[in-house]
């Protein structure tokens, strides 16, 4: 069952008097527990893209229908909502908030789904767990190194126990021994919770272990394939 | 509430920053409350001085009596009635006998007002039992400030004139047997204190007054023959300076808010600015952006909450001292040539209400200020927010 289907989407940008098209009559489809990926160089459309299928943009033409939602005819609320319950979010600059700890920024998600106090600690020392940082809940941000930093967000993403996690550049700003990790724990993740993870890159080591991977080009899909 | 439990959260993790703003708009807080608790303080105590030693509850006066016509004062008595009198024996009223005179202190020559009253009373707090303990008919009180600008003391005798109710001069020696301190001036200076019965002798108005002054507890305001003066319109002349007072000082709290609230709203821009990449992560985590908006409002706002409590760790200790002690001036209005009711000592009142409308106008207005900028978060794309680019 497909929980994504983009079909002839395309998005234009304004740029001085006319546009720039990112994106360019794209369709695709992912079904649940999938581990794909969108690679390709810079500006090949890999991040807005993604940044459609997490709600936080919309299309100029065409549709994308993310959980039977239709992006481009959700309020800002409705997407709120899809994002905050089902999607989860792992950047390549880790986005933790800077004057929470480990624990609190793993938590702010959970905070706004009105969970009582207990389930929300339960699931968030579990998702600490995944990702092997329950030594560091008291933390700041500020004390972690990279690849902690972005093991928390893993955490943060995976905590609501989302159906769809979109990775942008996940292992961009760490070393390859950090990069091995984190993808190892989200194919972890992603064979234990059957969460579908997509990610944005151009980085080798992540096409390592992706099982599909879809090539892009100047906004264009130039190839898609099962690994 | 979790938009008001992060904003506390942000707010704290911003460190010097907040506490400098916290700072700053906790002495406007203390600031504003000290100005408005000495006019409040002062207006109380003036209030209370002047009924204590003057109005009581109130007056009524002879319909002729003008106090700013000096020629009224010939025509404006009548006899007072039994029934009144009754009140008077219950000392619920206490009658005043104005007239003009002239006194003549070392050969100078001063226009006074001399007020007959009666010994016994105990509606005022003039000490006017020290004339009953005098055996001179003509033994006069008299405040400080005439004592010290007529240049008398106690045991002097001055020569005094004054016409009776035929307009036919007189004169005699008084003697002043006490001077008493009071902070209305419309008490003391210019005016001479004898027995109300000696000063009808004197005028040959028997059993005659102006004016009865009403006991703190007396409420009637009807008295047939007579005028009734409540406090509005007594205390009208005083209520004016404590408004032009208050107008004056309005600016000043103005002033201070303004700088404190400019200091809350660039903080506000810089923080939009600056946490844009922030911005962009709550969208992403599933927060709507008024949601956002409203914990970036929230956060200036708390600026005024925590000022609050940081104002009042110094300021509540601070005006407990001040209402207790009072605020030593060294000299009073009258000493200083003003011809105002102020004391030697003003003591500040603080009062509940004014604490809490000084609260509510500084939150009103840090959440006005933290609100403006903040709005700008709805405008925002959130993948243009989570990338850092200004926009």
């Amino acid at each position: 069952m497909d929980i994504i289907k983009i079909t002839d989407l395309v998005k234009k940008f304004p740029v001085g008097n006319g546009h720039f098209t990112a994106l360019n009559q794209i369709s695709l489809t992912f079904g649940e527990g999938e581990f794909a990926g969108f690679v390709g160089p810079s500006g090949s459309g890999k991040t807005t893209l993604l940044n459609i299928i997490g709600s936080l943009d919309t299309p100029t033409e065409g549709n994308a229908i993310v959980l039977d939602k239709s992006i481009s005819e959700l309020s800002h609320k409705q997407s709120a909502k899809l994002r905050n319950q089902h999607i989860g979010f792992i950047f390549q600059t880790y986005n933790l908030l800077p004057v929470y700890t480990v624990y609190e920024n793993v938590e702010f998600a959970l905070l706004l789904q009105n969970l009582s106090g207990s389930v929300r600690k339960k699931a968030v020392l579990e998702a600490l767990e995944w990702v092997g940082l329950t030594d560091k809940i008291k933390s700041k941000p500020a004390q972690l190194s990279g690849g902690e930093s972005q093991r928390v967000a893993i955490a943060r993403a995976m905590v609501k126990k989302p159906k769809i996690v979109l990775a942008d550049e996940p292992t961009a700003n760490l070393d390859s021994k950090n990069s091995h990790n984190i993808l190892q724990t989200m194919l972890k993740l992603n064979e234990e919770l059957k969460t579908t993870f997509i990610f944005a890159t151009h980085d080798e080591k992540v096409m390592k272990y992706l099982k599909r991977k879809i090539s892009l080009a100047d906004g264009k899909v130039v190839g898609d394939e099962m690994i | 509430m979790l938009a008001i439990k992060l904003a506390f959260k942000n707010l704290l993790g911003a460190g010097l920053r907040t506490w400098l703003n916290v700072i700053v708009l906790s002495f406007a807080f203390v600031l504003i409350i000290f100005y408005n608790g000495m006019i409040d303080g002062w207006n109380r105590q003036a209030r209370n001085d002047t009924q204590n030693w003057e109005i009581g509850s109130g007056q009524f006066w002879h319909p002729a009596y003008d106090r700013f016509d000096p020629y009224t004062i010939a025509e404006s008595n009548a006899v007072i009635s039994k029934d009144i009198q009754d009140l008077i024996d219950d000392d619920k009223l206490t009658p005043v006998l104005i007239r003009q005179a002239t006194l003549y202190p070392q050969g100078r020559l001063q226009s006074v007002l001399i007020k007959g009253v009666d010994p016994n009373q105990k509606v005022l707090e003039l000490p006017t039992a020290d004339i009953q303990n005098s055996q001179n008919k003509y033994a006069a009180i008299i405040g400080k400030q005439m004592a010290k600008s007529t240049k008398l003391n106690v045991g002097d005798k001055v020569l005094m004139r004054w016409r009776d109710k035929n307009g036919t001069f007189d004169a005699h020696e008084i003697e002043i047997v006490s001077i008493f301190k009071c902070d209305v001036p419309t008490v003391d200076n210019g005016n001479i204190y004898l027995d109300i019965k000696t000063l009808q002798d004197m005028t040959t108005l028997q059993d005659q007054a102006t004016m009865l002054v009403a006991h703190r507890e007396y409420e009637n305001t009807k008295l047939e023959g007579w005028e009734h003066k409540n406090l509005g319109f007594l205390l009208a002349e005083f209520d004016k300076i404590i408004e032009s007072k208050k107008g004056s000082g309005l600016i000043l709290q103005s002033i201070l808010l303004i700088l404190a609230m400019l200091a809350i709203f660039d903080t506000q821009v810089l923080s939009i600015f600056r946490r844009q990449k922030e911005i962009g992560t709550y969208i992403a985590l599933g927060l709507t952006r008024a949601k956002v908006v409203g914990i970036f409002t929230v956060e200036g706002a708390a600026h005024s909450i925590l000022a609050a409590i940081v104002g009042a760790i110094y300021g509540v200790p601070l005006f407990i001292y001040l209402s207790k002690n009072g605020i030593y001036y060294g000299t009073s209005a009258q000493d200083a040539g003003m011809n105002i009711p102020m004391a030697e000592t003003l003591y500040p009142y603080y009062s509940v209400g004014l604490v809490i409308t000084s609260i509510i106008i500084v939150v009103v207005a840090a959440t006005i200020v933290s609100y403006l900028p903040a709005r700008k978060i709805s405008k925002m794309k959130p993948t243009q927010a989570l990338k850092g680019k200004i926009q």
